[in-house]
């Protein structure tokens, strides 16, 4: 209550200086009226307009109402088809004076005298050139709904104002009698808002033996409340009775509906809208009323504000005590042999208990990229129509959980890269019936979890890169020279150079300068890589490989020379202890090994690493079989298999940088830190130097 | 303490000693979070030379360098009385292998002389100026330096 009066007081002080405003521009077209300055109309327009808003909000009808009136005649000035005269500027000095006494009735909470406001009112009127009130599209402000915030005290609300009749139909069930409600309470309550008429209706065909009450009620109420206050009273019967309310005779609105007209249209409007409110809850969502005590609101879900620090220092501190946990129950098993059965019970619950921290602690961090998504829909949507394209948009992993920081970051990128393929992947219509292609363009945002990283996918179904004109536009932009030969790849990684942008216009949705650099150099900010994968005629994919900073990883630990390193669990096949006859020696140094008749090329992970020379012999390796992100095996050669286990990410980025064929870090039992193997990272340089054929490239930019 | 002595006091710049091999340095104290025991690092792959891998701080993963060797001392050789300083430098966490801390001393600024140019090496690079106290000398390495260029090797690295 006290904030509402003090943003009444605030309101009425802000008044005096929109009136300030509005004197100072009236004497300054005073002055010299045959060249009036724009801005100046605008500012007196800006200060009406305000004066109109608050009081609306305030339900000052009478204020809003001659505001409204006023800001549209100072339109039609705005606007040029009302020329300033010595005439016109006396009544707008008349109109403002008016505007002040309205303002200061409503501060004193005393009614203004409605005959001169209906006077003024059509003093304004007279002086609108075509006799028609102006547009209201053109109303940069006139989106705003006036919120009535509390028809409290004598305000000037009713002022020229026929009271609106709500009839009210009520015909209650057996249930309504058996829950202990009573109609007469109901109608009491009603007759406090004002006058109210009740009529019964007998149903006198009913049955003696039935227990439903054959009785209609019609009830008519002469109120100013809203309806939503009267269904308010009815709220606890409602679903026992047969219930309706029709607002009736609604006098022509005071205040009219700034997007509707202000003619008898805005009448019907406003009586048809309140009827499919229904319940009408969300008609006036803030309602404060001096005789009724507050309602609770519906519950809401509270959520608290936190620095998203304190979190990260939650998760270390939490993965700490997990680490000190196990030390703790290997320290106990060494040293004092057989542990008790309780101290063994008592450290279970320790662990399960720490676990569950961890695992909350995590869900804090982490966010489902749906919101995202859904956001990025929108984008399309809205992109789409402005390039005049038919795009169907599918979305896909929408459940894929990523840091909360990545998605507030990905948000920019995703909306270059989206609206990239709108504008120039996928092509019009026409052009695509040509294609042999559905008309509906297709493009699908994808996200997925695949080694211990997180891809997000853009595909569309579109021409693909242009590599002619990609580049021919190089060139003529100076970025590569004349005779340089790119391999299909490498044209496309052309995209992501600075200043680089094909479309010969600027559209008005992509390629205003800022580029897939900038989206590329954002993705690398976040620890991430960009590729483009594009066919010809059939489309792009453009893939965000995105680090999982803070997510948890099923690996498997495996010693390699004196290190562990872990391999996320999601990439392995099958591991395999080989016979040495089916190890084949190709070449000087790669070998390959035949397993399930297929030949797979070993890595040796020492060697990729570079931890050889300090390696277990040759022929004790352990092999693991991997698929990499494009269905490739291949064959990880370890020392030793140690364990199999959940893994807290920890990023190697924060502190030091990105170590190449890593994809991040994680503390072990021991408290050693064990390096998480990027798998594609690893078989990308072993088949670029081998394999690389196809026109499905991928360049990594 | 007079309010003059204490006035004066306040000037002081506080470091840390420390030596190297044979070699006393000291830095300022401001950028030290903490001082560890040697631990078992974890070798990074296609690392420079002169970062010897990464430990465990309470969860973070810090890169420990081998100051002996981006100080062109020669290669760090571990035994099990190193130290490890752990500073922050912006907001990057790294720590340092030295052979021993010994003290914390206050400084000036009158006290540290600019350094002689005695002919370049890489070490020089790191000196911002050098300091004689208690017969002995020490020179203040500028470690905001030393981790720009640590970036920068990574970098081509």
């Amino acid at each position: 209550m006290s904030s509402l009066i003090e943003l009444r007081e605030i309101f009425f002080q802000e008044c005096e200086e929109q009136l300030e405003d509005l004197t100072d521009g009236l004497n300054a077209l005073d002055a010299a009226p045959e060249d009036a300055d724009p801005d100046q109309i605008n500012s007196m327009f800006r200060a009406v307009h305000s004066i109109k808003g608050g009081a609306a909000s305030f339900s000052l009808d009478a204020i809003a109402e001659f505001a409204h009136e006023y800001e549209a005649i100072l339109d039609e000035l705005r606007s040029g088809k009302l020329v300033i005269t010595r005439e016109i500027l006396a009544v707008f000095y008349r109109a403002a004076d008016h505007l002040a006494d309205l303002i200061s009735c409503g501060a004193a909470g005393t009614d203004p005298d409605p005959d001169a406001l209906t006077r003024q009112i059509s003093e304004i009127e007279s002086l609108s050139g075509t006799g028609l009130k102006p547009a209201q599209t053109d109303d940069f402000l006139a989106a705003f709904v006036p919120l009535a915030m509390g028809a409290e005290g004598p305000a000037p609300a009713d002022v020229g104002m026929k009271i609106p009749h709500f009839d009210i139909t009520f015909a209650p069930t057996a249930e309504l009698y058996a829950n202990g409600h009573e109609p007469a309470h109901l109608f009491r309550e009603l007759e406090s808002f004002g006058p109210l008429k009740v009529n019964v209706e007998l149903d006198i065909n009913a049955a003696w033996d039935q227990s439903d009450p054959a009785v209609t009620w019609h009830l008519n109420l002469a109120t100013d409340r809203p309806e939503n206050e009267i269904r308010e009273i009815f709220e606890f019967a409602e679903p026992y009775a047969n219930f309706q309310i029709l607002c009736s005779q609604r006098a022509n609105p005071v205040l009219p509906h700034p997007m509707a007209a202000a003619d008898d249209m805005a009448a019907v409007e406003t009586v048809a809208d309140t009827d499919q409110l229904g319940s009408g809850e969300t008609e006036s969502p803030i309602v404060i009323l001096p005789n009724q005590t507050s309602k609770p609101h519906a519950p809401r879900k509270s959520t608290v504000r936190v620095d998203l620090d304190q979190v990260d220092e939650l998760i270390n501190l939490v993965g700490e005590l997990v680490i000190t946990q196990s030390v703790m129950s290997q320290s106990l098993t060494e040293h004092s042999g057989v542990v008790s059965r309780k101290v063994a019970a008592t450290l279970d619950d320790f662990k399960s208990l720490t676990r569950t921290i961890q695992e909350g602690i995590m869900a804090i961090r982490a966010q489902s990229v749906k919101p995202l998504f859904q956001r990025m829909a929108r984008i399309v949507r809205e992109t789409a129509q402005v390039a005049g394209k038919e795009v169907r948009f599918n979305v896909e992993g929408e459940d894929t959980e990523v840091d909360r920081i990545m998605i507030e970051r990905l948000v920019d990128s995703l909306t270059h890269i989206l609206r990239n393929a709108v504008d120039h992947g996928v092509e019009t219509g026409p052009h695509r019936v040509q294609a042999g292609k559905e008309e509906a363009g297709s493009i699908t945002l994808s996200a997925a979890h695949r080694s211990g990283r997180v891809v997000i996918e853009v595909t569309d179904d579109g021409a693909g890169v242009r590599r002619d004109k990609v580049l021919a536009s190089a060139i003529a932009k100076g970025l590569i020279p004349k005779t340089a030969q790119l391999s299909d790849g490498e044209i496309d990684r052309l995209l992501f150079m600075p200043g680089f942008s094909t479309v010969e216009a600027v559209t008005n949705l992509s390629g205003r300068g800022v580029g897939m650099d900038v989206v590329n150099s954002e993705i690398r900010r976040l620890g991430g890589r960009v590729a483009i994968i594009s066919s010809p005629g059939e489309g792009t994919t453009i893939s965000i490989s995105l680090p999982l900073t803070l997510a948890v990883l099923d690996g498997m630990i495996v010693d390699v020379g004196d290190e562990s390193l872990v391999v996320p669990i999601s990439t392995i096949v099958e591991t395999i202890r080989p016979d040495a006859s089916k190890i084949h020696q190709i070449g000087p140094s790669s070998r390959m090994i035949a397993a399930r008749d297929m030949m797979v090329p070993i890595i040796e992970l020492g060697q990729v690493f570079g931890y050889e020379g300090r390696s277990a012999p040759p022929n004790g390796h352990i092999l693991i079989v991997v698929e990499d992100e494009k269905g490739e095996h291949f064959a990880l050669a370890v020392d030793q298999i140690r364990d199999q286990r959940q893994v807290v990410i920890k990023s190697l980025e924060s502190n030091y940088g990105h170590v190449p064929f890593v994809a991040a870090a994680t503390i072990l039992g021991d408290g050693q830190i064990a390096l998480i193997i990027d798998l594609d990272e690893i078989t990308h340089g072993i088949s670029s130097t081998t394999s690389a054929s196809g026109t499905h490239k991928r360049a990594y930019a | 303490m007079s309010f003059e002595e204490r006035r004066k006091s306040l000037k002081k710049i506080e470091f840390i000693t420390f030596s190297i091999g044979a070699q006393d340095f000291c830095m300022d104290i401001i950028l030290v979070r903490e001082i560890r025991g040697w631990t078992k690092v974890t070798t990074l792959p296609h690392s420079p030379s002169d970062v010897l891998g990464v430990m465990n701080l309470r969860g973070a993963v810090v890169p420990i360098v081998d100051l002996s060797a981006r100080l062109g001392l020669g290669r760090y050789e571990s035994t099990d009385r190193d130290v490890i300083i752990i500073t922050l430098i912006g907001d990057q966490t790294v720590g340092f292998v030295v052979t021993a801390v010994s003290d914390i001393v206050g400084l000036v600024h009158d006290d540290v002389q600019p350094m002689p140019n005695m002919g370049g090496g890489s070490e020089n690079m790191f000196v911002k100026g050098i300091v004689t106290k208690n017969n002995k000398t020490l020179r203040v390495l500028d470690i905001n330096n030393i981790a720009a260029t640590m970036a920068e090797a990574r970098e081509i690295a």
